[in-house]
């Protein structure tokens, strides 16, 4: 875009073309051998296929995309509950933007709006507050997925709902974290990923101090990694030149925003309202420790609770090979539904749902397209 | 199938089934996007078949005892109805006042149906018609005859605008979506993305500070000072809902073609960039309601755009892009960094999102 | 995941004892938590997610950075050979 008189600082100097062309050029010089790499965060996916880093990238740098989307690998029953309850006479049903195309068994929260449900986007999670103020017979629950990045944001809900005593509020919580996702694509005997480019706002929030353990277990280079252009291609640098050199150790390229022990006040509210569980992903299945739930004391503000919808019995589209594709071990044009009975028009499974999805993200910048042509 | 059915389908048409995917009608449906096209292609095409509407422009220009007449109809239905630099009504002038402008018609006589909600303060519509006979009196247009029906409150969002138009088109000019050939360069008049945004400014839950404004304004004379330079212009759009990309894909589709945009030449105001960035929204896809591209041949474009940026409506104009006949129905954008991107129509309304 | 904006604090504010402030970022304003970042003072940048601020930007950090980055790119044209020679040279 052509800049206004003052270029937006600490976001436009990486996007540098020249600087861009610089790392580009580092990373030729430096690669002697073919490398795969994974970029763990939706984010950063959004940011490599929106201004063409793979295309930049010399051939045998292959990028694998990351199961880095909360909003893809929310499970379906979690889905269906969310309609259930936004279906609800008496709720107002507030998520961020990202949920609302999302397709559960029989359809999404914006069909479910079409039928007369109050669902809200909100940009942030204290919009609730005003809007559970604002309409005290109403119940307003609040969709809170995301990684540990939005999980203080969404702790903060919870915590300021207590403090002002809105009994109106409550959350339905669909938290993940990265670490396990890491360990689980590694721990997977067709693991084909040597190195990471690791989550940079999940780890301005919890620091690094758990990659170090990861990288020193399974010897795999981790750079944390920001979300421009040249961040990434900086990240992709680091851990290439580690590759070659043979090191395994985690390196910190967004230092500009994440420090080793990350935010110690997001943290704290992030404990006293949430505590770490198991939860299950959707296209990859149950990993331990690898989610939050809210604590004890907090759960009188947990919708499923609050709530009874019932079990609900859910299945996927057999032909989807999404859980291989948030692992990394095959990619979009691999799967024969893609672009064709599969896209984000109607997507048949996790990583097409929302844009950030590594099929959806291949698909919207016409990957098919490029793949069909190469024959 | 049942009688109903076969008394529905007139003999030779196709049956299309399912119609439509989905069983009830969602917000994306009208945001310009896929959706919509959707519904064009699936609905009203095959119901309404004519080489008119075959064309599907933002208008038809009718031949009628050998006057060419430019007609067009659009809704209005924003809100909130009064925004940092507009209100409905003066959208409703110049939205249809635009549409007629692309053909290269001189906009003659607007007609005006009014759907009001009970319960919309008097106050709240004498200052949108006093508005709208502002924008009718700057675009030369007259008001010639209207409508008005009051709905129950619930039913109708305080107030929903339908203005139809009558233009004239005296110049041999055919100025339409197919038109587009290879070669030919793709001009803007100006930055994009603001009319969009200052809405989403003032949307609950999303609202910001600042001096975002609705660029709303009538296009008309800017069309003819340009059609003075260059006849050659072979495709005007202006880009309203589903933006810059959405019409560029549009055009791509209709005339067989290929695009490829600079993204470095794409001129947007820094406080449209700031709230995009925020709210994590591309501004090729946000909407627009003074703005229009042109698809000019190569040979005409210079003249073309100099005579753009020597009107007001201009000064910013600029040239973003060429048609060519590589990866035809596909436009591509080089990006900030040098790499490609293909630029897909929208699918739905633009939601903000965190991810 | 996860969209982060940088954005600079132009005035804080007490909301019924949550810490907040305007940001601006690129001329747009918004009303931003800043529980999260207890230190930040007016003038100073934060990255903002979900209407949070997450992080504070280390200026310094960045400045260093983003330094050798730029250096980077200058080396690149002048070629291999002229690159060791030339860097003392080279303004960042």
């Amino acid at each position: 875009m052509k800049l206004g008189k003052t270029p937006m600082k600490y976001l436009d100097e990486y996007r540098d073309a020249e600087v861009a062309k610089g790392l580009l050029d580092e990373i030729r010089r430096v690669q002697k051998q073919p490398w795969v790499l994974m970029e763990v965060c939706g984010g950063q996916t959004h940011s490599i296929v929106r201004y063409g880093i793979d295309d930049l990238l010399p051939r045998d740098i292959e990028l694998v995309h990351g199961p880095g989307c909360p909003v893809c690998v929310t499970p379906l029953e979690l889905i269906d509950k969310a309609h259930a309850i936004a279906s609800r006479r008496d709720v107002i049903f507030c998520s961020f933007g990202d949920m609302l195309r999302v397709p559960g068994s029989e359809s999404d929260l914006l069909t479910v709006k079409s039928r007369g449900a109050d669902v809200r986007v909100v940009y942030s999670p204290l919009d609730c507050l005003k809007i559970a103020r604002k309409y005290p017979d109403k119940q307003v629950v609040f969709f809170a997925i995301g990684f540990e990045t939005t999980a203080p944001a969404n702790a903060m809900l919870v915590w300021r709902a207590r403090h002002e005593g809105l009994t109106n509020v409550s959350v339905l919580v669909s938290h993940v974290l990265v670490p396990p996702a890491i360990e689980a694509i590694l721990d997977s005997p067709w693991n084909r990923v040597q190195g990471f480019l690791g989550p940079g706002h999940v780890c301005a929030i919890m620091g690094y101090r758990e990659y170090e353990e990861i990288s020193a277990r399974y010897k795999v280079p981790i750079a944390i990694t920001g979300f421009e252009p040249v961040d990434l291609l900086e990240g992709v640098l680091m851990a290439v030149k580690q590759l070659e050199e043979g090191r395994a150790e985690v390196e910190n390229q967004y230092a500009r925003a994440v420090t080793r022990e990350g935010n110690v006040a997001a943290q704290k509210i992030v404990f006293s309202v949430f505590e770490v569980c198991a939860r299950k992903w959707r296209g990859v299945g149950p990993i331990p420790q690898s989610g939050y739930r809210l604590r004890e004391e907090f759960q009188s503000f947990d919708a499923e609770r609050r709530f009874d919808v019932g079990a609900i019995d859910t299945q996927e589209p057999a032909v989807c090979i999404s859980g291989e594709v948030l692992r990394g071990i095959k990619k979009p044009h691999d799967c024969p539904a893609f672009g064709a009975e599969c896209t984000p028009m109607h997507p048949l499974g996790a990583t097409m749902v929302s844009s950030e999805g590594a099929c959806a993200a291949y698909y919207l910048y016409g990957r098919h397209l490029k793949v069909k042509a190469e024959g | 199938m049942p009688d109903e059915e076969k008394r529905r389908r007139a003999p030779g048409e196709t049956c299309p089934a399912p119609i439509l995917e989905h069983k009830q009608i969602v917000m994306g449906h009208g945001s310009g996007g896929k959706l919509t096209q959707d519904l064009i292609e699936k609905l009203f095409l095959p119901n309404f078949s004519n080489d008119y509407l075959a064309q599907l422009n933002d208008q038809a220009v009718l031949e009628v005892n050998g006057a060419r007449l430019a007609f067009t109809t659009d809704s209005f239905v924003v809100t909130p109805i009064f925004f940092p630099g507009g209100d409905i009504g003066r959208l409703a002038i110049n939205g249809t006042v635009n549409d007629l402008a692309m053909s290269g018609a001189t906009p003659r006589f607007i007609a005006a149906a009014f759907i009001l909600e009970e319960g919309l303060p008097a106050d709240d519509l004498v200052r949108v018609v006093e508005s709208m006979r502002e924008a009718a009196r700057e675009a030369g247009v007259l008001l010639v005859t209207g409508d008005t029906k009051v709905v129950n409150r619930g039913k109708g969002d305080q107030i929903f605008i339908t203005t139809t138009g009558l233009g004239v088109l005296e110049l041999p000019l055919r100025i339409s979506a197919d038109r587009a050939r290879s070669g030919d360069r793709i001009l803007l008049s100006g930055t994009i993305g603001d009319h969009g945004m200052a809405i989403m400014s003032r949307r609950e839950g999303l609202e910001f500070e600042g001096p975002i404004e609705s660029d709303t304004a009538a296009l008309h004379a800017l069309v003819a000072a340009m059609l003075e330079a260059s006849e050659e212009i072979h495709c005007l759009r202006d880009p309203t809902r589903g933006g810059v990309a959405t019409i560029l894909n549009e055009i791509a589709a209709r005339s067989g073609v290929g695009m490829e945009l600079e993204s470095r030449s794409i001129p947007v105001r820094e406080s449209v960039k700031g709230a995009c960035e925020i709210l994590g929204l591309d501004p090729l896809y946000v909407a627009n309601e003074g703005k229009l591209v042109a698809v000019v041949a190569p040979e005409a474009a210079d003249a073309v755009l100099e005579r753009m940026r020597h009107h007001p409506l201009g000064r910013e104009a600029c040239c973003i892009g060429q048609v060519v006949a590589a990866h035809p129905r596909r436009v591509l954008v080089k990006t900030e960094i040098g790499g490609t991107r293909v630029l897909d129509v929208m699918l739905g309304e633009p939601l903000p999102r965190i991810c | 995941m996860c969209l982060g904006i940088p954005g600079q604090v132009v005035s804080l504010e007490d909301a019924a004892g949550l810490r907040m402030g305007k940001v601006e970022f690129g001329g747009i304003v918004r009303d931003v938590c800043l529980e999260y970042a207890p230190e930040v003072a007016v003038g100073d940048y934060v990255i903002v997610h979900a209407g949070f601020a997450i992080s504070r930007v280390d200026e310094q950090e960045a400045a260093r950075t983003y330094q050798l980055l730029e250096e980077m790119g200058q080396l690149d044209e002048l070629g291999p050979n002229e690159a060791g020679e030339d860097a003392d040279e080279i303004s960042g």
